[in-house]
């Protein structure tokens, strides 16, 4: 079938009595008007804000103070600062891939008991806030910890504690993107390519390798813009001697109040992020195959030989010491009482006497739920139009589109969060009071996930099928509802319970915004860590005990609604 | 084929649904307050709105009694800690987003004079204050509110069960007997820390804090980026850092941390696991201003008012762990009983403070952290 990809043109696909100039140009009509939303929501609530404060910065005493980028690229401090940002981040993406792929094939290929269970808990520490969850980690693998005690391993205030903490925190990242993909491959073509003679790698490396490139090199990407804009995690970890860009930008922003620099940070980042995403286009681009998605119940077995079980066996280890075992620290101290093991911290989560709220700590709970909700539906939409736009093959200025989009990631908490509040406060985008802003603010990262996690999959779903739809006289609408979203449908699952997963978590930004007293849960528990004395640590403890099984509870929520329908795929 | 997408589609309406109508609570229940702050009489606001850090709390009892004495209720906006809250506040001069500010303290209160963040006003019962806290009293654009002194905290039974006395003073710090003993934070990233070197600068001088801190490293202090690690992680005293097997029986945090341990644990114990040591505090004080361009400078007015109040003083100490200044406040028993009243807090001028800053942080940095 001789069609032109750059266009998606296809000849005869007007309707009849159509001409065919007409039918391309509503299509490249359909796909502009799809870009509008995602592109209004990131040009008001990212572009905007960012760039007002950036100017804020760079902009003062009437003109442009540029000669800061000389003054902070030539201090030594902040080139260190960069340099450690920099092999930090690529060590730690290095590091996941090898621990998490493993585990991402293991969820994907193999039924064991718990699986779904354990899929859930494993995305726990990425939504935790960090300084819990790091202090959990520390006391297993840190001083006195279990490691220490059991083999004298001491893993804190070094820069191995950074990399495996960022293991911890971004392992799910790797299972959950990958993993997505790995179960829908249909293990008949690797199959098809032994039969046809070729060694079990030569067929592994020659199918499902490039099959599963696009969606590791999504879950690296991911995983080193995380690493590369680390904030907690280096700060509780590594001690005042690391520092990243983000916490260099925090500093000058927060505490310093040293704009200009601020401004001059926040761009270098963006240079970099940038610059990841480039050679990320670059890898990925010839790696793009139509795929054979099957029902990821059809690919999964149970373990078979040595070798599976072997694998099986260290996954479920790592998994154990890495990620069960600190989480199972923090249940503990949650019922550590002074007065004995109890559930008297639970008891004073319903209390206001407490004082740190003028509500009880559980209602936290609620106003957490209520904003992840919101957040991710404005996630799935302005994600999933910008995906839909994004997988017809195009010209650079919708890959400069792709390159927008992820942006949020790479950008500071701080940055956001005091843009919005010189930027959003005119009609008519007056927003500072607003409840709405919160949600805004946690969809503006969800959504890179949703479009990283939907891309690989909208771009596996055959062009063919689509097309003879369209053939077949179906409308845009009736293709996109009857052909892509039953293919998709999971992606938009996982992509759903990352959007909610990361609104639930969000602290960064959420703490910068200012607004009517309805703290979310991560902030409430930062509140309650903030005040000495064990009313207040364990009350802390058990908040995140809650937000642990809400967010593993909601996983399965949302897995269990995914797997209702492609059963029939 | 037929079933999946309309499941996939249903399941999408359905969160859509839910998020709507999650949403639509959210709306309305904020359209409540506002109708419920807002109104009618000749026009003003009943609504005053105070900006704070996220440490700010004070009971609903109280701000319940506001409204019933005044007629205004009071509206709460936080936002990160004290110094993101003031640069905040700073950022949005122009266009304030409330009536007063409450949070700014002597470490930071001439970036907020300089940048003319407040309007002048006396508060009705500042007689009640001493004159030592009353830092701007010429102009009268902030109000003090409440004190706080960050002093060394130790662990009780480490020291009786190694025979030795807690120290009691910055000199003490440094000697051979407390090696090893000492958490304190980063003072570019946490307000004690930033506290413990200024109070070792009002104690050294200019000339001499540096060798100090040179000294204190030999000595070797332990420093982490925030308060949160020192004591919750690091210390071995309180209740978290056991948890956490803290190692450092020594550690940079508030005078008012002794009765934070006691509050919640029955039976009371007789003492506090924490002591303080009170020749080593450096003492904040924290202030409310009402805002430039405020839209409601009668409530704000009458909310600084109330802060000045015996009923918000008294509440203050056991919602912030602050001290009243009001002379005639009386702290809750739990203050009297397990607190430790520091006679002679060091202190420094906020002009002082904020010409040295940044110099003290970078030589602070090179010594300690190098």
């Amino acid at each position: 079938m001789a069609y032109d990809r750059g266009t998606g043109k296809l000849p005869g696909s007007g309707r009849p009595g159509t001409p065919r100039g007409t039918a391309a140009g509503r299509r490249a009509g359909v796909r502009a008007a799809l870009a509008v939303l995602p592109l209004l929501f990131f040009g008001a609530f990212f572009a905007y804000p960012v760039a007002a404060i950036v100017t804020r910065g760079l902009h003062q005493g009437g003109r442009w103070r540029f000669g800061r980028f000389a003054d902070v690229l030539g201090d030594a401090g902040i080139r260190h600062v960069l340099w450690f940002t920099c092999w930090q981040a690529a060590a730690s993406t290095a590091l996941t891939l090898l621990v998490a792929l493993p585990g991402a094939y293991a969820f994907a290929r193999l039924d064991f008991p718990g699986r779904r269970l354990l899929r859930a808990i494993v995305t726990v520490p990425f939504v935790l806030p960090t300084v819990v969850a790091g202090s959990a980690f520390l006391a297993l693998l840190g001083r006195g910890g279990f490691t220490d005690s059991l083999f004298g391993l001491r893993l804190d205030t070094s820069a191995w504690a950074i990399l495996i903490a960022h293991v911890f925190f971004n392992y799910a990242v790797v299972v959950r993107t990958v993993g997505g993909v790995w179960a829908q491959l249909d293990p008949a073509q690797e199959e098809a390519a032994r039969m046809l003679g070729a060694g079990r790698f030569a067929a592994w490396r020659r199918v499902t390798l490039p099959a599963i490139a696009p969606s590791v090199a999504a879950a690296a990407l991911m995983v080193f813009l995380f690493t590369f804009t680390s904030f907690g995690t280096i700060q509780i970890l590594g001690g005042p001697r690391y520092s990243t860009l983000e916490v260099e930008i925090y500093r000058q922003t927060a505490e310093v109040f040293d704009l200009p620099t601020a401004a001059v940070l926040t761009l270098l980042q963006f240079a970099a992020v940038l610059a990841i995403l480039a050679l990320h286009a670059w890898t990925v681009r010839r790696r793009e195959s139509a795929l054979r998605l099957v029902d990821p119940a059809l690919t999964a077995h149970r373990p078979r030989g040595a070798a599976e079980r072997t694998l099986l066996g260290g996954v479920l280890a790592v998994i154990g010491v890495l990620i069960v075992l600190p989480l199972g620290v923090l249940v503990t101290r949650s019922f550590d009482t002074p007065g004995g093991y109890g559930l008297a911290f639970y008891r004073a989560l319903g209390s206001t006497d407490g004082g740190t709220f003028s509500v009880a700590p559980w209602q936290t709970l609620w106003n957490s739920l209520r904003f992840a909700a919101v957040a991710t539906v404005i996630a799935l939409t302005v994600g999933g139009l910008a995906a839909t736009v994004l997988v017809r093959r195009a010209g650079r200025l919708v890959r400069g589109f792709d390159a927008l989009l992820m942006l949020p990631l790479g950008t500071s908490a701080v940055t956001i969060g005091f843009g919005f509040l010189i930027a959003l406060d005119r009609a008519p985008l007056d927003l500072r009071d607003s409840w709405l802003l919160v949600p805004l603010a946690q969809a503006l990262v969800g959504a890179p996930f949703v479009v990283r996690v939907m891309l690989p999959v909208l771009r596996a779903v055959d062009e063919r099928l689509r097309e003879a739809a369209a053939v077949l006289g179906a409308s845009p609408w009736r293709v996109w509802r009857e052909v892509e979203l039953p293919l998709v449908s999971r992606a938009v699952a996982i992509a759903a319970g990352f959007a909610f997963a990361v609104s639930l978590g969000e602290f960064g930004a959420t703490v910068f915004i200012a607004r009517p007293d309805d703290p979310t849960l991560p902030v409430a528990v930062a509140r309650l860590l903030g005040r000495a004395g064990p009313l207040n640590y364990g009350q802390a403890m058990a908040l995140s005990t809650v937000l642990m099984v809400v967010c593993a509870a909601s996983l399965l929520l949302l897995e269990a609604l995914r797997t209702n329908g492609s059963g029939e795929l | 084929m037929r079933t999946t997408p309309r499941r996939a589609v249903g399941a999408l309406v359905l969160a859509t649904a839910a998020a709507t109508v999650l949403a639509a609570c959210g709306s309305d229940s904020d359209k409540g307050k506002d109708a419920a702050g807002t109104g009618s009489s000749g026009g003003g606001s009943k609504t005053v709105t105070l900006v704070s850090h996220d440490s700010f709390a004070a009971s609903k009892s109280v701000l319940a009694q506001f409204t019933k004495e005044t007629g205004y209720t009071v509206k709460v906006l936080r936002g990160g800690d004290a110094g993101a809250a003031v640069n905040q506040a700073i950022l949005t001069k122009d266009h304030p987003r409330g009536d007063v500010f409450f949070g700014v303290d002597n470490t930071l209160l001439s970036r907020a004079l300089d940048n003319g963040l407040f309007t002048r006003y006396t508060a009705k019962d500042l007689a009640q204050v001493p004159a030592d806290v009353q830092l701007d009293a010429a102009k009268h654009r902030v109000t003090p509110i409440d004190s706080g002194d960050v002093c060394v905290n130790y662990d009780r039974a480490y020291f009786t069960s190694h025979h030795l006395a807690p120290p009691q003073t910055f000199a003490d710090l440094v000697k051979p007997a407390y090696k090893n003993l000492l958490v304190t934070e980063n003072v570019s990233t946490s307000s004690p820390g930033l506290a413990f070197l200024l109070g070792s600068a009002a104690t050294y001088g200019d000339a001499g804090w540096q060798g100090y801190w040179k000294q204190l490293k030999s000595n070797g202090v332990e420093v982490v980026d925030s308060w949160e690690q020192a004591y919750n992680d690091r210390f071995s005293g309180s209740s978290a850092g056991k948890q956490a097997k803290g190692d450092r029986p020594l550690v940079v945090s508030y005078a008012s941390s002794p009765p934070a341990e006691v509050v919640g644990v029955t039976p009371e114990p007789a003492r506090s696991p924490v002591g303080v040591s009170t020749g080593t505090c450096f003492r904040q004080i924290e202030f409310a201003g009402l805002l430039h361009g405020a839209k409601n400078t009668a409530g704000g007015q009458a909310l600084i008012d109330f802060m000045l109040s015996r009923t918000f003083q008294q509440d203050m100490p056991l919602q912030m762990y602050v001290d009243p200044v009001r002379q005639d406040a009386v702290e809750p028993p739990v203050f009297v009983k397990y607190g430790a009243k520091i006679a002679h807090p060091t202190t420094l001028a906020p002009g002082k403070i904020a010409a040295e800053r940044d110099s003290w942080v970078g030589a602070w940095n090179s010594i300690v952290l190098k």
